[in-house]
């Protein structure tokens, strides 16, 4: 049902964790469809740009949410917020390597919750 | 993909393997006795010689004549004749023509009774009511919910005999008294609308004695690939001068209930499976039943905040359902399968649709609840030694799975 790669992330997933007093999070999700994340992320400014230095994941879901989840902060990692913020749920899904139809929506809440994150950043500068 | 040599399989209510001794009374019937049973020479007539033994063990173990008999395709297609056919022949039928048509069934059951009973619903919404009832927290149908919904125009009351997600076991014999009250009733009042009752059996025989007459069911169903025998056959008990119409149309095989060449070596298969699930149940019940109180136990006291999901008291042999807070069921599932042991879950997110498993929502669990489930269930080839190889994998799943929901709460 899964690629060779979302099984990857799912059992080993990358940058999973909590920042303590992280500089923006997002925490996105519903129970009804059973999954939840929230993303951490620590900024640096570097040559007047603000870029993400560090980023973790929570994640309470199915394969894919787990998944999506460690893809997305592997992809942030060391962009500017703005190219983070463009990250879609397209970039995800093509980077594991294809998400069965039916499991789309989980990817859509990683790149959520990490917009939320970024968001979160700016409303507390 | 397992990245484990070991292979536990804890998911017989979904299938289960094939007895060898079933295997070997089906092989001769593909390349040597491989004749239609509707054909007169002596190929088909050995056929149905082989056809219609299988029909008399069956028919002895239901407590049902042979020509009660009727071979399907399996569960699905069983359940489907019961409602679609009652219907097709009531609704055309002129002594019932006055009023609606009024169907009752539960709210957990499988998907192939309450799809049926949707698309009758839907089609044909000015000739039929249908009645879905609540069950309580354990998946009990209520006998007094029952009686207070049965009307003068009740034709058909469809409840399971074992849920298969949660392993509750339904008050089938109590369910069939009140319906033979209430048949005597109409009797003596004079109201003609035909009273039957219905148990779609599937996950029943391996455990429980399915004596029609004892339970006063009219129709009910089984499936061979349930009890160690093949995928594609099964039995829909048809009571004599019960009202049903064939619903799949041609060489009126089957008493004129069910047109379509008879599957032979899966009859013979389900035959055997059906003998062998008679003759073993006494042994497999107190196997199975010790296999399950020993899980139930081992995940209690190694694994902090489960909940056992349905009943204690009323639950078959061989169902173990978990929720494991602060985990989704298919995570779960997906690195028990590296660990190669094979369950089931109660999440959506093993299916395609969002929505977790209708029936523990109807038993009043949470989505987080649902989504968190694991269905175990055991067969006679499980062993001790599988469980605490589980159990043992499912603590450290469980432990790394809210290390990672760790922070997030709804």
């Amino acid at each position: 049902m899964y690629s060779k790669k979302v099984m990857d992330h799912f059992t080993n997933p990358r940058n999973m964790g909590e920042i303590k007093n992280p500089d923006g999070e997002g925490e996105v999700g519903n129970p009804v469809c059973g999954d939840l994340m929230k993303i951490y992320i620590k900024v640096e400014s570097k040559d007047k740009q603000e870029m993400i230095k560090d980023i973790k994941f929570q994640t309470l879901g199915c394969g894919s949410a787990i998944a999506t989840s460690s893809m997305v902060t592997e992809l942030a990692k060391g962009k500017n917020l703005k190219e983070a913020q463009e990250i879609s749920r397209d970039d995800v899904a093509n980077e594991l390597e294809g998400l069965p139809p039916a499991k789309m929506h989980c990817s859509n809440l990683a790149t959520d919750a990490l917009k939320k994150a970024i968001k979160d950043y700016y409303s507390k500068k | 993909m397992s990245k484990s040599s070991k292979k536990v399989y804890l998911d017989y209510a979904a299938t289960t393997p094939v007895d060898k001794e079933v295997m070997e009374a089906m092989l001769p019937f593909f390349c040597i006795n491989y004749g239609n049973a509707s054909s007169l020479h002596s190929f088909g007539q050995k056929s149905k010689e082989v056809v219609e033994s299988s029909r008399t063990v069956i028919a002895k173990g239901l407590n049902m004549e042979n020509r009660e008999i009727i071979f399907t395709s399996g569960a699905t297609e069983s359940n489907n004749l019961t409602i679609k056919g009652i219907f097709n022949a009531l609704s055309r039928h002129p002594n019932f023509s006055t009023k609606k048509l009024h169907f009752i069934t539960s709210k957990i059951e499988h998907p192939c009774i309450l799809d049926s009973m949707k698309y009758l619903e839907k089609t044909f919404k000015d000739l039929v009511e249908v009645t879905y009832l609540d069950v309580d927290e354990e998946g009990l149908v209520d006998l007094k919910d029952l009686e207070r919904v049965i009307q003068k125009n009740t034709v058909l009351v469809s409840i399971m005999f074992v849920n298969n997600e949660i392993g509750t076991t339904e008050p089938i014999k109590k369910i069939g008294q009140l319906i033979k009250t209430i048949k005597n009733q109409r009797f003596k009042s004079h109201n003609k609308y035909p009273l039957y009752f219905h148990s779609d059996a599937t996950q029943a025989p391996s455990y429980y004695k399915l004596d029609t007459k004892d339970l006063n069911l009219d129709l009910i169903t089984i499936n061979a690939h349930k009890i160690y025998g093949p995928k594609g056959v099964g039995v829909l008990g048809v009571k004599k001068n019960t009202i049903i119409e064939e619903t799949s149309h041609g060489g009126g095989h089957e008493f004129k209930k069910r047109s379509g060449t008879l599957n032979v070596p899966g009859i013979v298969g389900l035959g055997k499976a059906f003998e062998l699930a008679e003759k073993q149940r006494k042994e497999n019940v107190k196997k199975v039943r010790q296999l399950q109180d020993y899980f139930i136990n081992k995940i209690k006291s190694q694994i902090k905040d489960v909940g056992l999901n349905g009943s204690t008291k009323h639950r078959t042999p061989n169902n173990i359902n978990f929720s494991f807070e602060g985990t989704e069921g298919e995570s779960v599932l997906l690195m028990l399968d590296q660990e190669g042991i094979a369950v089931s879950t109660g999440s959506a997110c093993s299916s395609n649709s969002l929505e977790p498993s209708h029936v523990l929502l109807a038993i009043g669990k949470t989505h987080l609840q649902a989504h968190s489930s694991i269905r175990f269930t055991l067969g006679k080839f499980s062993t001790k030694k599988q469980l605490d190889y589980t159990v043992d994998k499912l603590k450290s799943i469980i432990e790394k799975l809210r290390k990672i929901s760790k922070g997030v709460k709804f």
